[in-house]
């Protein structure tokens, strides 16, 4: 909300600066979010006297003037229609910047006549859109004085950004009680004396409610006026008024809108002329429409709370009030309601009308509504003074609640929980500026009344937090927190030390990390394997994000496209996040995804392109298992990859049954329905499926270092083309578990001269002798045993 | 004999001075030393003088025979290495050629920043926490302490779910990493000290805002911490994470549902000619909002108010990300540009210590 320097004094008899008050603000938590000060850039306009308007002498439409600064006469040349001799207008001289047009005044010659300033328009000095002709002001205005001062523009606009518990600081009074508090000067009493009515209204008050709806408005009050004169608001608060931003309308409107602001007191002024027999409130029925002041139409649904007459609803209580009875310039009777109406439901018909009002806001974040009649009385003297007429004595239905909250603190808490020692006088005093009561009620126990404005008050917490934050957070002493252990303890579980691995061994091998929104659009979810209509979200911000990604795949995919369309072309991306499956926490999985596209490399002078395929993705699937601790030895290739894989060019690594990873080329329906380039190569860890390492043992086993020689032997072997190489490699191993250390497959082909549906594969095997170097005739025992086993277990053939 | 003898000498040494291949020089060693050769010839006639004579020319013969071979493997030597001073010039190349190429790999910047923030924190006996994206009504508000009124429970913040029936809440998307708070009072008893990192989200996209954020939640509960220990903690943390001394801070009094009191803490910065400088100048950044846990935050996570206390506060990763690393624009973290990712991405090998330093 805004407040102006000069209004807070109205409240506040201080000698502060504005700066001083501005880091006060901050300091007691009324963030100030910005400060406008026009006086300064208003600065160089003063009032200047026309003394002579006479023709341009080479221009119909130009004047030359002479004008009376109150420091000595200047000509300028002026195009304004209404420059005349003998009026006074804003005189801004050369070298001045002109905030309307972002110009600064040059001295110059004007179709061959000196100028030397300029007499300005609204619009040239960015106060309106004004443009017709330069500024007139009244006769009596004193030349020379300035603008921003004789205008009223001169006072400091300061923006605060309250919380949502501070709805008693949505009030000039509310804000200059805090500033009193924190030592900014003193709180101005109010005059809220009953002004007695003259006679009895003639418009009656009635609450329409039930039981389980009576507090929708708990109290209004109500007064009639009669014999006013409607005309324009004094300078004064029309100044203020605007410099707030709003528009002033009618001195009695302008009135309601000042009390609101004022002292966050809304009010109503009906036209009691225009009101038909007895005003009341009551639950609206769905459908009702009426018109609001706000030039719009609204419709009521059954829980909003509306103000009505014997014609039928006149606004929305707490929210708007209506076109049909508002007061105008021909306003002679009035009618004013001060009246309680509750926040929740407040809250809940601006929200759902979308509208947002002065009204609204105090409303909803709760109003002092024990000042409900006093706020009537200042009414009352306002109406009196600015329009004249008579007041009827006041009328009321409902009861206006003044009981006032007790709570029961602790002095000590002060230092216990806020950590800095405050003289119990120091803070009852801070209490007490700030409205409460407090009284000592036992050894370390105060008995705390809440003054009626303070609806924040829920715990001792809170009551402790307003003597810290008028003293001052900045004054409770930093300490740094105790050690526990003299060396920090690590404290990563596994699966977070698996995550950080994971990361920098793929960003190790190339590949870029991303971080990629959790939701996808549906239609990429379902692509994907997703589809689960309870991870659709009921709010998205789009449907390109409307369901919880069942894997990262397809919003890395997307990034990939992404980069192709910005002519990138051979690269990797990765990106360790959350995958979906259902809305229970289990069915959050943390997953390791990758691909790369394009070349294995960039193009380069000494080596061959080759695109990137399912061996790139099973190798970076292979290196993060492997860096996680994952038993890579035991790892099993199945060939049952998801659908959104090429269905030849993908697999799975299981450890036994359990699926740790999926590797192998996108499918290429995938890959262009997602406007990506093909061939993708990618892999998608799921990180929980991964077993944890049963030991936990810091040590390494023993290295046992054979003294013998090893020795390698190849074997080419003729299988059946569908045979995976995997088995071979497993077969070959394991002719001798104690002997044979390695095996290694270095070729693979196809050929005519091996038969149709046959491929050979060639391995080298590493055999480590443990207890003496083998004999040749245990070497070739050995052989025997590999081409057996290889034999057995695929059908294989030594090749000749 | 004598004479032969030291004919046989010189034209070999001069053959051997003057050959000019490997090849010549061996065909050169095969007809002097060989089985065949002259000097082997000679050797043999020795068997026909006499012992006198024997003695004397056999001892002649084996001196000129090793001087022979001295010259011959010398001269090996010279061709050797001529020739390999040949080949190496056939194999010069360009040196100024670019090597091959190999991929630079990165680290994201929140990761990092989480890596750097979990050293601090870990340094200070914190451990790290995590909960689910996908949290029910009650842990992402209601023991929050956010009444249902609250505006954050409106739709114009909060991503909902369908409910999973007509009388049960709708899952949302959390709001804030705070329901690890509760989550973690729930499973464990004080003195608790966690961070938690992770992914949050709002309803909200703009310049300076992206439907998805990270956030740090901080705390910690035992029966003796307070307000002084926030504010210390936190400077310790700012201190350490921003790699400045004496950072100026603003503990400022704000409002958040879990915490009384509640405060937004703001660190001293100057922005100079579009350069953002943590530490000194006038201006104010707000960082991180914080406060003394809610007595019914504590209640809602089985944790006695009348007995435990402590802080809590919450932190956008990306945002001081943005701040220490002088990184322009939030959305631009999230749509993986690779020029993006590289420029402001770390390396591999980056991982933040504290021996070593946050940043690199």
């Amino acid at each position: 909300m805004k407040i102006t320097l000069d209004w807070l004094k109205r409240h506040l008899e201080t000698e502060a600066t504005l700066d001083e008050i501005v880091a006060c603000l901050n300091r007691i938590g009324l963030e100030v979010e910005g400060v406008e000060d026009r006086a300064a850039e208003l600065a160089p306009f003063t009032v200047g006297y026309v003394v002579k308007a006479e023709q341009h002498p080479n221009a119909d439409r130009l004047r030359v003037c002479i004008v009376e600064t109150g420091s000595g006469e200047v000509q300028v040349v002026c195009g304004a229609p209404n420059a005349r001799t003998g009026m006074k207008g804003v005189f801004a001289p050369s070298g001045t910047h002109v905030p309307g047009t972002g110009l600064d005044l040059k001295e110059s010659e004007i179709r061959g006549v000196a100028s030397r300033g300029m007499l300005c328009s609204e619009r040239e000095m960015g106060l309106s859109d004004e443009h017709d002709g330069i500024i007139d002001l009244p006769e009596d205005t004193p030349v020379g004085a300035s603008f921003a001062a004789i205008s009223g523009l001169d006072d400091p606009i300061i923006e605060i950004g309250l919380t949502p518990d501070r709805g008693d600081c949505f009030s000039v009074r509310g804000i200059a009680r805090d500033l009193a508090a924190a030592g900014m000067g003193t709180l101005k009493s109010l005059d809220t004396s009953p002004v007695p009515g003259t006679c009895k209204s003639p418009i009656d008050i009635e609450l329409r409610f039930d039981e389980a709806t009576r507090d929708a408005c708990p109290a209004f009050i109500g007064r009639y006026f009669k014999g006013l004169t409607n005309g324009a608001s004094p300078a004064w608060m029309q100044q203020k008024l605007k410099a707030v931003g709003l528009r002033p309308i009618s001195a009695l409107v302008d009135i309601t809108n000042w009390l609101t602001m004022d002292l966050g007191r809304p009010a109503h002024i009906y036209d009691a002329d225009k009101v038909k027999g007895t005003i009341g409130a009551r639950i609206a029925e769905a459908g009702e429409t009426f018109d609001a002041l706000n030039d719009k139409s609204y419709e009521t649904d059954d829980a909003m709370t509306v103000i009505f007459d014997d014609s039928g609803m006149l606004g929305l209580g707490g929210v708007v009030g209506g076109e049909s009875t508002g007061a105008d310039e021909n306003t002679v009777n009035g009618f004013m309601e001060i009246a309680l109406f509750d926040p929740i439901r407040t809250a809940a018909t601006g929200r759902k009308l979308e509208l947002v009002t002065d009204a609204r806001q105090r409303f909803e974040r709760g109003i002092d509504n024990a000042f409900a009649p006093e706020g009537m009385e200042m009414a009352t003297r306002l109406v009196l003074e600015l329009c004249g007429g008579e007041p009827s004595e006041v009328v009321t239905a409902g009861t206006v609640p003044t009981e006032q909250k007790t709570m029961s603190v602790r002095p000590s808490r002060i230092l216990e929980l806020g950590g800095i020692a405050i003289d119990k006088a120091r803070a009852e005093s801070i209490l007490g500026d700030l409205g409460f009561g407090v009284s000592d009620a036992g050894d370390d126990l105060w008995s705390v009344t809440v003054p009626t404005w303070r609806h924040d008050m829920g715990c001792e917490a809170d009551v402790i937090e307003e003597v810290l934050r008028i003293n001052g957070f900045d004054e409770v002493p930093m300490v740094s927190l105790p050690r526990e252990a003299p060396v920090a303890r690590p404290v990563l579980s596994i699966r977070q030390k698996r995550v950080r691995w994971s990361r920098r061994t793929l960003a190790s091998r190339g590949l870029n990390e991303a971080v990629t929104y959790s939701f996808v659009s549906s239609n990429h979810a379902r692509m994907f394997g997703g589809g689960n209509q309870g991870l659709t979200l009921v709010n998205p911000i789009s449907s390109d994000m409307d369901m919880m990604r069942p894997s990262v795949l397809p919003g890395l995919l997307e990034a990939v496209a992404r980069n192709q369309a910005r002519g990138m072309a051979d690269f990797g991306l990765f990106e360790i996040g959350p995958a979906y499956a259902s809305t229970e926490p289990e069915g959050q999985t943390t997953t390791v995804t990758g691909m790369r596209v394009g070349r294995s490399g960039a193009r380069h002078w000494s080596q061959k392109e080759r695109a990137v395929d399912v061996f790139d993705a099973k190798a970076d699937a292979m290196a993060v298992l492997e860096a996680i601790g994952a038993p890579v030895e035991n790892l099993q290739t199945t060939t049952d990859a998801p659908d959104w894989f090429h269905p030849g060019r993908s697999g799975v690594l299981r450890l036994g049954p359990k699926s740790l990873a999926v590797f192998g080329e996108l499918h290429p329906q995938v890959v262009s329905a997602l406007d990506a380039s093909g061939p993708v190569a990618a892999f998608e860890i799921a990180l929980e499926s991964v077993p944890e390492p049963k030991s936990r043992a810091i040590a390494r086993a023993r290295l046992d270092v054979s003294p013998y020689q090893a020795v390698r032997r190849d074997f080419a072997f003729v299988v059946d083309s569908d045979v995976p190489a995997e088995k071979l490699l497993r077969a070959a191993k394991g002719a001798d578990r104690a002997l044979i250390r390695e095996v290694s497959l270095f070729d693979v082909f196809e050929g005519e001269r091996l038969g149709v549906g046959r491929k050979s594969i060639a391995i080298g095997v590493t055999i480590q002798p443990v207890k003496a170097t083998l004999t040749d005739e245990e070497l070739e025992a050995l052989s025997d045993k590999v081409v057996a086993a290889v034999a057995k277990q695929t059908g294989g053939e030594l090749r000749g | 004999m004598q004479d032969q003898i030291n004919t046989i000498r010189d034209d070999v040494l001069a053959q051997v001075e003057g050959v000019s291949d490997l090849k010549s020089l061996d065909d050169i060693r095969v007809a002097a030393l060989g089985k065949k050769g002259q000097i082997t010839g000679l050797m043999k006639q020795l068997g026909g003088l006499d012992p006198d004579q024997r003695r004397e020319v056999g001892q002649e013969l084996n001196r000129v025979k090793d001087a022979v071979q001295a010259a011959i493997d010398a001269r090996k030597s010279d061709l050797e290495r001529a020739e390999l001073n040949r080949r190496l010039e056939v194999e010069r190349v360009d040196v100024s050629l670019p090597p091959r190429p190999e991929m630079q790999g990165s680290v994201h910047p929140v990761s990092q920043v989480m890596d750097e923030i979990v050293a601090i924190f870990c340094e200070m006996g914190f451990s790290v926490a995590e909960g689910p994206d996908i949290e029910g009504d009650w842990l992402n508000f209601g023991a929050l302490n956010i009444p249902d009124e609250h505006p954050a429970r409106q739709e114009h913040d909060t991503f909902y779910l369908p409910a999973q029936s007509d009388d049960e809440a709708r899952p949302v998307l959390r709001t804030h990493t705070s329901p690890v708070q509760v989550r973690h009072m729930l499973s464990s008893q004080p003195p608790i000290r966690i961070i938690a990192p992770g992914r949050t989200y709002r309803s909200d996209s703009d310049m300076t805002h992206t439907p998805m954020f990270h956030q740090v939640e901080g705390l910690v509960i035992d029966e003796t911490t307070h307000m002084g220990h926030l504010k210390g903690c936190l400077r310790d943390f700012v201190e350490a994470f921003f790699q400045v001394d004496n950072v100026p801070m603003r503990f400022r009094p704000s409002y958040f549902p879990f915490t009384a009191p509640s405060m937004e803490i703001d660190i001293g910065c100057s922005f100079r000619d579009g350069e953002l400088k943590i530490g000194e100048g006038d201006d104010w950044l707000e960082i991180l909002g914080s406060g003394m846990v809610h007595p019914n935050v504590l209640r809602n996570g089985g944790i006695d108010p009348d007995k435990y206390q402590g802080f809590a506060f919450g932190m956008g990763i990306d945002r001081v990300a943005m701040l220490k690393y002088g990184i322009p624009d939030l959305r631009s973290f999230f749509d993986s540009d690779l020029r993006w990712l590289r420029h402001y991405g770390f390396r591999a090998l980056d991982v933040p210590t504290l021996y070593g330093g946050l940043a690199r």
